[in-house]
C-alpha cells in the first residue's frame, strides 16, 4: 500500500530535540482549518495568504497549550504547493508533542518520511535537477525511522505486535473462512470467542497505548513538582540541580506565573522540574491562587519532591504537609535540606518513605538524589511490568487506529451484521497493526492461515 | 494455402478459447478457432457446475461484458442457488449445476452462429514469430496459418501427463492426448515455463446409488440466473444433489494405497492446490477429521452419470472403488472412470501485460491455465478480456483494463500479471480490496457501458443497465423524500419485531434496519405498494443493497479513489529503472520484470515499498 496524497499531513518541522523555538508543518488541503479549529485567536479560514498571526493553541477541553505565531500559506503558492500553515511554538518537547497530538485528533496525518519534500516535488515547486536529492532524502529518511522503528521494536514491543497479528489474522481467517467457503463442511466463526478474543487484544493494546503516554514521558520530560513551605529551600535545589549538569533551559511561558519549570537531562531521562508556590495558609486572594496551581501543578506530575527544612520541622508538620498534598499515588520523595546547618543528621520515620537528607546550597547528596530519581523513573511499575516504551506518534496513531477498528468490529458483532462487513474493520485493525511491524500483504496472510489450518475444498 | 491471413487466432476450445473466440470474432476481427477435437467443445472438465462465491460473480461480469457464459450456463442450467443469502449482498453468489453435454453444445450453438468466426480441427505445435512479433502458428498436419494475433489457450494440455496410482501417460484429458511443441518453442523464446497439477474425481453410476442414505441438497424455490439479458429466463424444474460423508474405514483403505500414490511417491512434481485438495491429501494434512463431506452431482438432465464432489484422488482405480463403497449410500456402487492427476505446463503469469499479451512477444496472448489459474470461470474472463484486447491492439486502439475496484476480473488479471501465483490460481471474495463495491447484482452498471463504448456490449445491454440505474434512482429518491406516519411504520415494524417508532421518519431511516427490505414495505403500506410496484425486481434489490449498505459502499469508494491517483501516472514500458540510484535492488529487479505500466501498478508489486514508489514518482517527473 502507498500512502494518499490528498489528505493533510502534519509534523515538526525544526529538528527533534530542545531548542527555542519549534516549527510545526501542516500540509494539505485541511491545513488552514484544522489549525484554525485550535487556534484561538483570528479566525484564520478568512485571513490573506503569506500573514502571521498571534495566538494561542488551545486542546479539546479548551486549554490552552501555548501561545504561538502562525504563518498561513494557501496553495499553490507555498512551500508544498498546497496550503501550508507553520506554527511556531515554544521549543519544549512536551508542547511540540501535544500540539502534534491535538492537531492529529482533528483529522492530520503523521507525514511519512520526505513527504512534505514529495509533495512540493509533485507540485512542481522544485524542479528536476533537485530531484536525485530528494530521492536520496527519501530513501535515507526511510531507511533511518525503519532503522529507529525497528530499534523500538526490540524485545516486548516487538512480540507483542507480532503475536497480536497472528491472533488478528486467525480471527479473519475464520471470518474470511465462512465467506469463502460457507458451502462445505467448514467450521464457523463462533461470535463469542471472537469477542472473548478482540477483549483479549484489546486488553494488550490499551496499555501498549498507555505505555506510549509513559514512553513520551521519558522522552519528552518526567514532570516532576518540588513542594514544600516557603523558604525550605526549593530555589535552591533547582538551582543546585541545574548548575551542576548542562541544563536545559527552556523557560516555558506557561499560563501560571507562579511555577517555573526547567528541564534536566539524568542518565537519559528528561526531568522537567517545577518550582511551585510554597504551601502555607493563604492569606490572601491572589497568594490562594498561586496555591490552587500548586495543588493543580502537583495532580499533573509524576513525581512529587517534597523539601523541607530539617531545622524548622517536625515529623508531624511534615507528615501534615504530605498529606495536604492529595498526591493519591504519585510517588513522592521526602528531602530534608539545610542538613548543614545541624549537627546530627536526625532519623526520620514515615510510614511507607523514606526520607533523603541534603543540603541544597552546599552540593551535598545532589548526585544521590540525581540518582534516586532515575531509579524511581526506571522502577516504575508500568513501564518494568511491560518492557515496552512506545515513543513514536506514528505508532501510537497505528495503535489507536487499530483499536478504534477493533470496537467496530465488537459493534457490528452486536449488532449481527455480516462477515464481510466485520471483514472490513478487522483489516483495518491488520492494516494499522502491519503498518507498525512493517508486514502488509494481509490478504495472502489470511488465506496462507486458511490454507494451513482448514480442510476446504470439494 | 488454404486459409487467408486472421486477424486473431485462438488456440484451444475450452472455456478461455471460446470466450476469446466469441469476442474478437463479435467485435469484428477475422477470428479462427483451432481445437484438436470438436466435439469436446467448452468441455466441462471438472466438476458439472459455474459460478460459487466469488466465481459465480465473475460468470455476472462476463454476461455484463458480452461474453456468453453467463447465457450458456442458463440454457444448460439443471439446479441454481444463490449461495450465501444469509450474509450480506457482496457475498451472494450465483452458482449453477449444469448438463455437462447441453453446456458444450450451446456453446458450440452460440459459436457457429457467431460472425467472423471459422474453425479447425488441428493440433498447434508451433508458433511463428518474426522480430518479436506474432505472425502465426503451426499445425500438426503441417499446415501454416498467419494472423496477427494469437491467443494460446492450452489449458492441461500442454504436455499433460496423467497419473492414477503406479500409471501414468500422456493425455490432456484422460481418454484425449496431449499437445507438444509450443512449451519448448516460447522457451527458446526465452519464455519460464512451470509445471502445476491439478485432479479430478471419479465419475459414478448414479444407478448404483442409494440416496436414502443421503441428505438431499434441492435448489432454490425461486431459481436466478447469470445473465443480465431478458430474453434469458430462468429454470423451471430443477435436479437435486445430494451429501454424504467419508468416514474412518474409507480413509483406512485409502491409506493403503498411498506407497502407490503418485504424489506421495515423487511423480509428480506439478504444484497442486491447496483449496481443492485430493481426498489423500485430505486425510494426510487433516488427519484429526473423522469424515469429509461427499457432494454428489447428477452430469445432466437425462444422464445417470453422477460427479463425486470432494473425491478428488489419483489412487489406483482398485482402491478408489474399494474406498468408495465405505461411503453412505455407495455401497455397490460402480463407476464409469476413476479419478485422476493431470500435470501439464504453465507460463508464471508475470511475463505477462495487464492486457493478457506476452511481453516478449507482441501479438501473443495467453489465457486460462496456461497463466496457472484453475476454474472455468477463471479461465472464461480471461479469454473474454484476451480476445478483446487482441482485437484492440490489431485495430490500434486503446486496451481495456479493468481495475481492481471495477471487477473481480481486474483482481484477478492484476493479481496474476503482478504477483505471479505459486499454485493453481482461484479466485476468492478476499482476494478483492473492494469486495461491497464488486457485486453480483451490479456487474452489469459496472461494465456493460465500459464494454459498449468498445463495440461488444449490444445496444440493448445498455439500454437495460440505464433503465435499471434510473429506475433504482427513482425508488431510493422516493425512499429518501417521503415520510411515513408511526402509525403505518409501526404496523410494518411489528410484522418483523423490529422496535417501533415514536415519531413520523422517512422511508430510508428504517430502512437500514437489518430486519426490514423494501418487500416489507410493499407489503405493509398500499400507497407504497401503488408507487413502487411498476418497478423491475432487479431495481428494487439494488436499491434496497444501496440504501442499506450505503455507509460502507462509500468507505470503499473512498479507498478505491485514494488508489486512483497513482493508477493514472503512467509509467513507459522502455523506462529505465537502473538509472535510479535510490530504488533499492530488490525493486529494480522486480520493476524491470513486471514492467508496471502505472504507478499504481508498480505499487502492488511484492517487494516494492511505500518509499520506492515516491522516489519512482519523483524519477517520472511526477
Amino acid at each position: 500500500m502507498h500512502y494518499n496524497l490528498n489528505d493533510t499531513i502534519v509534523a515538526l518541522a525544526t529538528p527533534q530535540g530542545v531548542g527555542a523555538i519549534g516549527v510545526i508543518r501542516l500540509s494539505g488541503p485541511l491545513a488552514i482549518s484544522i489549525c484554525n479549529s485550535v487556534f484561538k485567536g483570528k479566525d484564520l479560514n478568512k485571513e490573506a495568504s503569506h500573514t502571521l498571526h498571534f495566538g494561542k493553541i488551545v486542546d479539546i477541553q479548551g486549554e490552552i497549550i501555548d501561545e504561538v505565531l502562525v504563518s498561513i500559506f494557501n496553495g499553490p503558492n507555498s512551500y508544498t504547493g498546497e496550503n501550508v500553515v507553520e506554527i511556531s511554538c515554544h521549543g519544549s518537547p512536551y508542547i511540540l508533542q501535544r500540539v502534534l497530538e491535538i492537531l492529529h485528533t482533528q483529522g492530520a496525518r503523521s507525514a511519512e518520511a520526505g513527504e512534505f519534500t514529495l509533495r512540493a516535488f509533485l507540485n512542481k515547486k522544485l524542479d528536476l535537477s533537485q530531484a536525485e536529492a530528494v530521492a536520496d532524502l527519501i530513501a535515507s529518511d526511510s531507511k533511518s525511522s525503519h532503522h529507529l522503528a525497528m530499534q523500538q521494536m526490540r524485545g516486548g514491543f516487538k512480540n507483542t505486535i507480532a503475536g497480536l497479528r497472528t491472533e488478528l489474522i486467525n480471527f479473519a481467517a475464520l471470518i474470511e473462512l465462512e465467506l469463502d467457503f460457507g458451502e462445505e463442511d467448514v467450521e464457523f466463526a463462533n461470535r463469542d470467542k471472537l469477542i472473548e478474543l478482540i477483549n483479549k487484544i484489546q486488553a494488550m493494546l490499551l496499555p501498549l497505548m498507555e505505555s506510549f503516554q509513559l514512553g513520551n514521558v521519558i522522552k519528552n520530560g518526567v514532570s516532576t513538582v518540588i513542594a514544600g513551605r516557603p523558604n525550605a529551600g526549593k530555589s535552591t535545589l533547582l538551582n543546585t540541580l541545574l548548575q551542576e549538569e548542562r541544563a536545559i533551559v527552556s523557560e516555558i511561558a506557561g499560563t501560571t506565573r507562579d511555577t517555573i519549570e526547567e528541564a534536566l537531562v539524568i542518565d537519559g531521562i528528561v526531568f522537567r522540574f517545577i518550582d511551585t508556590a510554597g504551601i502555607r495558609e493563604a492569606t490572601d486572594t491572589i497568594e490562594h491562587l498561586g496555591i490552587a496551581k500548586t495543588f493543580e501543578k502537583i495532580r499533573q506530575s509524576s513525581i512529587i519532591i517534597y523539601v523541607f527544612d530539617c531545622t524548622q520541622l517536625n515529623e508531624v508538620d511534615v507528615i501534615e504537609d504530605i498529606k495536604q498534598l492529595h498526591a493519591g499515588d504519585i510517588p513522592v520523595l521526602l528531602i530534608a535540606n539545610k542538613i548543614d546547618l545541624i549537627a546530627i543528621t536526625p532519623k526520620y520515620k514515615y510510614p511507607n518513605l523514606t526520607v533523603h537528607s541534603i543540603a541544597a546550597k552546599e552540593n551535598r547528596n545532589i548526585n544521590e538524589l540525581k540518582k534516586l530519581l532515575h531509579d524511581l523513573v526506571l522502577s516504575n511499575t508500568k513501564v518494568v511490568a511491560n518492557d515496552i516504551i512506545i515513543s513514536n506518534l506514528r505508532h501510537y496513531e497505528a495503535l489507536t487506529k487499530a483499536n478504534k477498528a477493533l470496537e467496530s468490529v465488537q459493534c457490528g458483532i452486536a449488532n449481527k451484521i455480516s462477515g464481510e462487513l466485520v471483514a472490513m474493520d478487522l483489516k483495518e485493525a491488520l492494516t494499522s497493526l502491519g503498518s507498525i511491524s512493517g508486514v502488509i500483504d494481509i490478504d495472502q496472510d489470511i488465506l496462507g492461515a486458511i490454507f494451513s489450518k482448514f480442510c476446504i475444498g470439494k | 494455402m488454404i486459409f487467408k491471413e486472421y486477424d486473431v487466432i485462438v488456440v484451444g476450445g475450452g472455456h478461455a478459447g471460446c470466450e476469446a473466440a466469441a469476442s474478437a470474432a463479435n467485435l469484428g476481427s477475422s477470428t479462427l478457432l483451432i481445437t484438436m477435437d470438436m466435439t469436446k467443445i467448452a468441455q466441462m472438465s471438472c466438476n458439472p457446475a459455474m459460478g460459487g462465491v466469488a466465481k459465480g460473480q465473475i460468470v455476472r461480469e462476463i454476461d455484463a461484458l458480452g461474453g456468453y457464459s453467463g447465457i450458456v450456463s442458463d440454457k444448460s442450467t439443471i439446479q441454481f442457488r444463490m449461495l450465501n443469502l444469509s450474509k450480506g449482498p457482496a457475498m451472494w453468489s450465483p452458482r449453477s449445476q449444469n448438463d455437462r453435454l447441453l453446456f458444450g453444445k450451446y456453446w458450440r450453438d452460440l459459436l457457429e452462429q457467431t460472425d467472423n468466426l471459422d474453425f479447425w480441427q488441428d493440433s498447434v505445435n508451433d508458433i511463428i514469430v518474426e522480430k518479436n512479433q506474432i505472425v502465426g502458428i503451426k499445425t500438426s498436419l503441417g499446415i501454416t496459418i498467419k494472423s496477427k494475433a494469437v491467443i494460446l489457450t492450452s489449458g492441461t494440455f500442454m504436455n499433460g501427463k496423467i497419473h492414477i496410482g503406479k500409471k501414468s501417460f500422456g493425455g490432456g484429458r484422460i481418454g484425449e492426448s496431449a499437445s507438444f511443441g509450443i512449451t519448448e518453442k516460447l522457451t527458446q523464446l526465452g519464455f519460464e515455463a512451470g509445471r502445476m497439477k491439478t485432479g479430478t474425481p471419479p465419475r459414478a453410476d448414479g444407478r448404483t446409488l442409494d440416496y436414502s442414505k443421503m441428505e438431499e441438497q434441492a435448489g432454490d424455490i425461486i431459481p436466478g440466473k447469470f445473465s443480465y439479458l431478458k430474453s434469458i429466463k430462468p429454470i423451471e424444474n430443477q435436479r437435486s444433489c445430494w451429501v454424504t460423508y467419508t468416514n474412518e474405514n474409507v480413509h483406512n483403505i485409502l491409506k493403503t494405497g498411498f506407497d502407490d500414490s503418485p504424489m506421495y511417491a515423487g511423480r509428480i512434481q506439478g504444484v497442486g492446490p491447496r483449496y481443492c485438495p485430493s481426498i489423500e491429501d485430505k486425510i494426510n494434512r487433516f488427519a484429526e477429521r473423522d469424515r469429509h463431506q461427499i457432494f454428489v452431482e447428477p452430469e445432466g438432465w437425462d444422464t445417470v452419470e453422477i460427479y463425486i464432489n470432494g473425491f478428488s484422488t489419483s489412487l489406483p482405480e482398485d482402491i478408489q472403488i474399494q474406498a468408495l463403497r465405505e461411503i453412505p449410500g455407495f455401497k455397490d456402487v460402480k463407476i464409469f472412470r476413476p479419478g485422476y492427476a493431470i500435470e501439464y505446463d504453465y507460463f508464471p503469469p508475470t511475463q505477462l501485460y495487464s492486457t493478457l499479451e506476452t511481453k516478449l512477444i507482441q501479438g501473443l496472448y495467453f489465457a486460462g491455465q496456461i497463466n496457472g489459474t484453475t476454474g472455468y470461470e477463471e479461465a472464461a474472463c480471461q479469454g473474454l478480456m484476451a480476445g478483446i484486447n487482441a482485437h484492440l491492439k490489431t485495430t490500434n486502439k486503446e486496451p481495456l483494463i479493468l481495475s481492481r475496484d471495477q471487477a473481480y476480473i481486474g483482481v484477478l488479471i492484476d493479481d496474476l500479471v503482478n504477483k505471479g501465483t505459486e499454485e493453481p490460481y482461484r479466485m476468492f471474495t478476499s482476494r478483492a480490496e473492494f469486495r461491497i463495491l464488486l457485486r453480483q447484482d451490479n456487474a452489469d452498471v459496472r461494465l456493460t457501458p465500459l464494454s459498449n463504448a468498445i463495440g461488444l456490449a449490444s445496444n440493448e445491454r445498455l439500454r437495460n443497465v440505464e433503465n435499471k440505474v434510473t429506475g433504482t434512482q427513482e425508488i431510493i429518491r422516493y425512499f429518501k423524500s417521503t415520510s411515513i406516519t408511526k402509525e403505518d411504520a409501526n404496523n410494518i415494524l411489528l410484522n418483523v419485531e423490529s422496535a417501533a417508532i415514536t415519531q413520523q421518519v422517512k422511508l430510508s431511516s428504517l430502512i437500514t434496519r437489518p430486519q426490514l427490505g423494501i418487500q416489507s414495505f410493499i407489503e405493509g403500506q398500499s400507497d407504497i405498494k401503488k408507487q413502487l410496484m411498476h418497478y423491475e425486481n432487479d431495481m428494487l434489490e439494488s436499491a434496497e443493497i444501496l440504501m442499506k449498505y450505503e455507509s460502507y459502499i462509500e468507505k470503499e469508494k473512498e479507498l478505491a479513489d485514494k488508489m486512483l491517483k497513482f493508477e493514472t501516472i503512467q509509467i513507459e514500458s522502455n523506462f529505465d529503472y537502473s538509472t535510479i540510484n535510490s530504488l533499492s535492488s530488490e525493486a529494480k529487479e522486480k520493476l524491470r520484470k513486471i514492467k508496471p505500466t502505472s504507478l499504481g501498478q508498480a505499487s502492488r508489486i511484492s517487494g516494492v515499498s511505500p518509499s520506492d514508489i515516491s522516489i519512482l514518482m519523483i524519477s517520472l517527473g511526477r
